[in-house]
């Protein structure tokens, strides 16, 4: 039967590939993007599993606000990127410090 | 045993798509597997009875977060291959902090599994309801113990929709942009004229 500790176990490598994913693609800002969803994506299955196996459903209304805090994050997010852009023409972000000013 | 296989197939099928979002050579490709992971995750979260959140994943990521990012994607003319430089660079120290991670995560994890940790028992105040659906039970919730916080996220995702149009408008210089008030202000006896003309003569405008 399936437990608590298999939903922690995906969600846990869920989480690990995300950081990866800000480590390997540090250039790229749209993946870093997507590997922050990832992250998010974890915690809700987290949370998920925990309000289910304890029989409470906080942690299922609290997962909604973790969705809607990743919604108005990808939003801006992206927004930045996109000004980011045409201020550039580039999104290599391994010099963000020339934004300042 | 049927749960067994789904809980299976689902979590290998988002664990696996959730490598290769980042390792795709394509942003484009990413966002797919993206998608693929959202899936598989609702799909997760339908197993224990979560169906809300299930939906909401399926409806928020799958047709507005993930399409977003597939527009800024595919808008923006960008030299992908440039951005990859770093990969193989960056490869060893990323590995290396992941596996830290992990064991980490193991490790604490680990200790769970022997019971030497109490995560507690829940109050009861939220306990799941037998006699209503999981949307219903989380309806009666937001509705109910959480308004203000659901009052909270409305004004979050305003604060967030203002910011992103706000930092993304742009004054154009060169563009011929329609007055208002000037448009109003034009009556047709100012703008037209009526002319009877002879036959064989024409009109001078």
């Amino acid at each position: 039967m399936i437990g608590i500790e298999h939903y922690v176990v995906v969600s846990s490598i869920l989480f690990v590939l995300g950081v990866l994913g800000i480590f390997l693609n540090r250039k790229n800002v749209i993946v870093i993007l997507m590997a922050i969803e990832l992250i998010l994506l974890a915690v809700n299955i987290n949370l998920v599993a925990f309000s289910a196996f304890l029989g409470d459903l906080t942690g299922q209304v609290f997962a909604m606000f973790v969705l809607t805090v990743a919604a108005g994050e990808a939003a801006v997010g992206l927004a930045i990127l996109v000004i980011y852009f045409r201020d550039r023409g580039t999104i290599a972000v391994d010099d963000v410090s020339h934004m300042q000013g | 045993m049927i749960q067994l296989l789904a809980f299976y197939l689902f979590a290998a099928l988002t664990i696996a798509s959730g490598l290769f979002v980042i390792t795709a050579k394509n942003p484009v490709h990413s966002v797919l597997w993206l998608i693929l992971a959202f899936f598989n995750a609702a799909g997760l979260m339908v197993l224990v009875g979560a169906e809300f959140i299930a939906m909401l994943l399926v409806i928020v990521y799958v047709g507005a977060v993930a399409v977003l990012f597939l527009f800024v994607v595919m808008m923006l003319n960008i030299d992908f291959a440039a951005l990859r430089a770093g990969f193989i660079k960056n490869f060893p120290l990323g590995i290396l902090l992941a596996l830290v991670l992990l064991a980490e995560i193991t490790i604490g994890l680990g200790a769970f599994s022997a019971g030497g940790v109490q995560i507690g028992t829940a109050d009861g105040s939220a306990a799941i309801p037998a006699d209503m659906s999981n949307v219903e039970a989380i309806g009666h919730l937001l509705y109910g113990k959480y308004l203000f916080l659901v009052e909270a996220a409305g004004v979050l995702l305003l604060v967030s929709l203002i910011g992103a149009v706000v930092l993304t408008l742009r004054k154009r210089s060169g563009v011929r942009p329609q007055v208002i008030p000037r448009q109003n202000a034009r009556r047709p006896q100012d703008a037209t004229v009526n002319v009877k003309p002879e036959v064989g003569k024409g009109v001078s405008l």
